[in-house]
């Protein structure tokens, strides 16, 4: 957060003072024409998006916005993902939160190597992913439906809802909540306030309760949001693993109701931007707060 | 420790490694077949497609949000700042399907625009372009790039010390010798990773193209998809494995490169 350019121009020394003040009035301007051709360019493909949701021939109709709820499949698409992203959250959460503050509190040495496990799915997309997934998935629906593989594999697909899924999702967010995680770790003097709960007889579920989960209670908050949100999204794996959550139905249903489509595509865009403003607002007031 | 390394191992290791071993597999031997038919005929032509693609859009976006970036960084507003942040990593990292539908609502053949155009100035614009074919999905990916690219070159905008403007200028240096000699040689390495991340963002994503194109445009990621959704191929599941084999060989050291460039630059932002 350095926004000291300009700054830094006004105190240069004054001999050269005024060709100064002209190069930053040019700068000003030129900044500005490119935010505002920027602004054009992102703002412009929305409004259009959202008029074409609202137009009708001659008048204005807002049925999009109004009737979504009741259109068939969504309810159940909807309740798909919304299940579908909680799961993630949480095993992504009781996944990591316990692993990463063990390796900041007593095995500082496998860091690199979590590190690097955690950040490979960002390397290996996810059309990649998937082709090794349904192989696998395969290979369990082949084999005899009342052995144990059979109904191990009956569980992960057909449960709901289907466990594979969220079980992969950790995966694809993993980066993410790594990240998130691992940075509130570093920042936090999480190692003394450990210890000194530990020698003051607290048992190490006491620790995570009440030391480890209010300390990195922004980062936790940060991650299981970022989770959310690209699980609400998310495409490639659900529909080539021939399941329905929303991103599915929408393209699915799009040949019945484009403008319903486009509306529900406004919408989504706009529910992640207002939790991520809320996330940006709540990190902010926490960081004011430690210092 | 244990539980995340087994379930790394299960849910990731073990599929990556499905993939490598279906795609050069075949009966009890191992056969470089796969491999070879995804480099020659449509396959090719998708790989041609993609490689396209991916690099145009990577050039131009990393061009272009750089410019924005650095825009984006010298603003004094505050608050503009922090809603056009939160504004670029919605589009970069969750724009997707959505962003394919808005620009069919915009653009498309019964699009807003195109409507407008066509009634008012009796232009059809959709003669410029084709926006179910390459040159759409290069507009459209452009539109999550340059955000992705804005996000991941912040920091290293914002790690140029106002201080060596100040030794240069005091030095008699010009803006441009100032960008040309200092600026640049300490953000190149930061573009340069930015773009190959940007280059495999665009070459593996696969929901904008998909619903765009209904799978029918022949790139790469719609390719593997294909393969896997439709059962009418031969040996559908090999073909799919030495696709994503191709694209793992593509993608991989250039992501790296990205995660190595993004270590060294974090080094000297502290």
């Amino acid at each position: 957060m350095v926004a000291v350019t300009d700054s830094a121009l006004a105190t240069a020394p004054p001999s050269s003072g005024r060709r100064l003040r002209a190069t930053a009035g040019r700068v000003r301007w030129g900044r500005g024409l490119v935010l505002l051709v920027a602004a054009i360019y992102f703002i412009g493909p929305l409004a259009a998006a959202f008029w074409f949701s609202i137009d009708e021939g001659n008048g204005v109709t807002w049925h999009a916005y109004t009737s979504f709820f009741h259109t068939a499949g969504f309810a159940s698409a909807a309740e798909l993902s919304l299940e579908l992203a909680a799961v993630t959250v949480v095993l992504a959460l009781l996944l990591l939160v316990p692993t990463l503050v063990l390796i900041h509190l007593r095995y500082p040495k496998v860091h690199s190597a979590v590190e690097l496990l955690s950040l490979l799915p960002l390397v290996v997309p996810p059309i990649v992913l998937v082709v090794g997934v349904s192989k696998v998935v395969g290979w369990g629906t082949s084999a005899n439906p009342t052995s144990f593989t059979g109904q191990l594999f009956n569980q992960l697909l057909n449960s709901t809802p289907p466990l594979i899924l969220p079980l992969e999702y950790v995966v694809l967010t993993m980066p993410f909540v790594f990240r998130s995680l691992d940075s509130g770790l570093r920042a936090s003097n999480t190692a003394t306030l450990v210890e000194a709960a530990r020698n003051l007889g607290a048992s190490w579920f006491t620790v995570m309760v009440r030391v480890v989960m209010p300390l990195l209670r922004t980062s936790i908050l940060n991650a299981a949001f970022l989770a959310f949100a690209l699980v609400l999204g998310e495409f490639t794996m659900s529909s080539l693993l021939q399941y329905q959550p929303f991103a599915v139905w929408l393209l699915q249903f799009g040949d019945t109701d484009g403008q319903l489509q486009v509306a529900l595509s406004l919408i989504s865009l706009l529910l992640t931007w207002v939790l991520l403003m809320i996330m940006t607002v709540i990190a902010g007031r926490d960081a004011r707060k430690a210092t | 420790m244990l539980p995340f390394f087994g379930y790394s191992a299960l849910f990731f290791l073990l599929p990556t490694g499905v993939v490598l071993w279906t795609a050069v597999k075949s009966g009890s031997g191992f056969t470089g077949g796969n491999l070879s038919q995804t480099i020659h005929g449509a396959y090719l032509t998708g790989l041609q497609n993609s490689v396209k693609v991916s690099v145009i859009d990577a050039v131009l976006a990393a061009v272009l949000g750089l410019i924005l970036a650095q825009a984006i960084v010298t603003s004094r507003h505050g608050f503009l700042r922090r809603t056009v942040a939160s504004a670029a990593a919605v589009l970069a990292n969750f724009g997707g399907l959505p962003l394919a539908f808005l620009f069919v609502a915009a653009i498309g053949n019964a699009g807003v625009l195109t409507t407008f155009f066509s009634k008012h100035f009796n232009v059809d614009i959709t003669n410029h372009y084709d926006l179910y074919g390459v040159s759409g999905v290069e507009l459209v990916y452009l539109y999550f790039l340059v955000p992705l690219m804005v996000l991941v070159i912040t920091p290293a905008l914002e790690g140029l010390r106002p201080q060596w403007q100040e030794a240069a200028r005091n030095l008699g240096a010009s803006r441009v010798q100032y960008w040309r000699h200092v600026a640049m040689p300490v953000l190149l390495p930061s573009v340069f990773g930015a773009t190959a991340l940007l280059f495999c963002s665009s070459f593996s994503a696969y929901a904008t193209a998909q619903a765009l194109t209904n799978g029918t445009l022949s790139l790469t990621s719609l390719q593997i998809g294909n393969a896997l959704d439709g059962n009418v191929l031969a040996n559908a599941d090999g073909i799919a494995a030495a696709l994503a084999l191709d694209m793992i060989i593509l993608v991989v050291p250039l992501t790296v490169l990205y995660l190595y460039m993004q270590r060294r630059t974090s080094k000297w932002l502290q």
